[in-house]
């Protein structure tokens, strides 16, 4: 479970957002939604604990995350603009090296590239993939090592219909399994029942 | 924990083959500089014998300056480095095998190349294995310190320049003492105190630099 209280963000010394709340319990889904520039992926970088709040706190089962960030950033999975594949790695090895880095526990390699479409893709170089591609593959590390907080920013662009398709898929077996999952979108991607905080209007949820 | 320190490496590596050409150049700017000395100062080879030593651990210094550019720019870049914070395996750690990946593409090709330079400068025969060998005990230090200001400058988008003139003092003991234990194994005088201090150099670095770069690291992601 992940809770945010009074939380507020500031970049550059301008507060972004401030006095959010929400709490998000297993198998939940929270969209944040909200013009450019209103904090989605800053609100993101703090719940993976790569920045602290300028105000407020962040509990994961009822432990404020300051106290272990490191330990915390082991629960997270964080797919931002930059997909962290290399181009001189075929799309196998980048997923391999993903999983061993994020392990452990993780499911069949070939069963995550297949579960994106990329099964006869494997043994190509990552810079020769399209960026639906990439993005695909940037997306198959989420099943290939198994964590239960997703933090997704625009984690549809560049898809296909289908590929939106496999990514809704994954969230919601994610879901089942019990995880947590905040995707940042501009409604290009569709989750069931899902909690919605729009940002840049104070809202609470 | 340990997999991932060992995936690291492993595609570090594997990288570093598949652009074998950077590496080749780093030892090509090594030895083509060493060509521009005699332009210079002029052919004799008495001048070159007496200042080659020298040259080549300068030399060698600004090769490993010129390469820190790559050692933590590209993974900020393409959001590798947010996967390696990510990692079960703790950031030191995994700084600590990059910089041992990246001397494997640089310090230690300078170390091996450089008994070729020591014979285009027409230094002793001793030079021949005594170069490398204090190369072998300097570079090391010279890559993690210049981690640090790699990690330090890396998202600044001010580039390797200015990491480079930010840790070239912190480089210099290294190569006085570096520059030291070449000159006394090629006279044959007592060597054991320069490289003493090399070894120790080498240690602290090894003890303290990766929490220095993990610390830079965490903040430019911030």
């Amino acid at each position: 479970m992940i809770e945010a209280r009074e939380l507020a963000c500031r970049r550059g010394g301008r507060l972004i957002f401030s006095d959010l709340a929400f709490r998000l319990k297993p198998g939940d889904a929270l969209l944040l939604v909200g013009a450019n520039g209103t904090g989605k992926t800053s609100l993101l970088r703090l719940l993976a604990g790569f920045a602290r709040p300028a105000a407020g706190v962040i509990r994961w089962d009822g432990e404020d995350i300051a106290e272990d960030l490191a330990g915390h950033r082991t629960r997270v999975h964080f797919l931002g603009f930059a997909d962290g594949l290399k181009g001189l790695l075929t799309a196998e090895e980048n997923l391999a090296f993903l999983a061993a880095l994020l392990g452990p526990g993780a499911e069949p390699l070939a069963r995550a590239l297949e579960g994106f479409g990329l099964a006869a893709r494997a043994h190509r170089p990552a810079r020769t993939l399209s960026a639906g591609q990439r993005r695909r593959l940037a997306l198959a590390r989420l099943a290939a090592a198994p964590r239960p907080l997703w933090l997704l920013d625009e984690p549809g662009v560049a898809l296909d219909r289908e590929g939106r398709a496999r990514l809704e898929e994954a969230i919601e077996r994610h879901r089942a399994r019990g995880g947590i999952a905040v995707i940042a979108t501009h409604g290009d991607v569709s989750v069931r029942d899902p909690l919605v905080l729009e940002l840049g209007d104070r809202s609470a949820c | 924990m340990l997999k991932a320190v060992f995936a690291l490496l492993a595609r570090d590596l594997r990288l570093a083959r598949r652009r074998a050409g950077e590496s080749l150049l780093v030892v090509a700017f090594f030895v083509l500089a060493l060509t521009l000395f005699p332009l210079g100062v002029g052919a004799s080879p008495d001048i070159l014998a007496r200042i080659g030593t020298g040259v080549i651990w300068v030399l060698a210094l600004l090769a490993v300056l010129l390469g820190l550019e790559r050692l933590f720019q590209p993974d900020l870049e393409d959001g590798s480095l947010e996967q390696l914070l990510l990692s079960v395996a703790p950031l030191e750690l995994l700084v600590a095998v990059r910089c041992l990946a990246h001397w494997l593409g640089t310090g230690l090709l300078l170390a091996l190349s450089s008994p070729l330079l020591a014979i285009l400068a027409h230094l002793p025969s001793e030079a021949l294995w005594a170069l490398p060998l204090s190369l072998l005990l300097g570079t090391p230090t010279l890559t993690l310190v210049g981690a640090i200001g790699a990690a330090l400058l890396a998202g600044s988008g001010r580039g390797a320049m200015l990491a480079a003139l930010l840790v070239l003092p912190l480089e210099i003991p290294v190569l006085i003492f570096g520059l030291a234990a070449a000159e006394a194994l090629i006279a044959g005088t007592d060597a054991r105190a320069a490289l003493l201090f090399l070894g120790a150099f080498f240690l602290g670095a090894l003890a303290l630099a990766p929490f220095a770069v993990a610390a830079a690291l965490r903040l430019a992601l911030e």
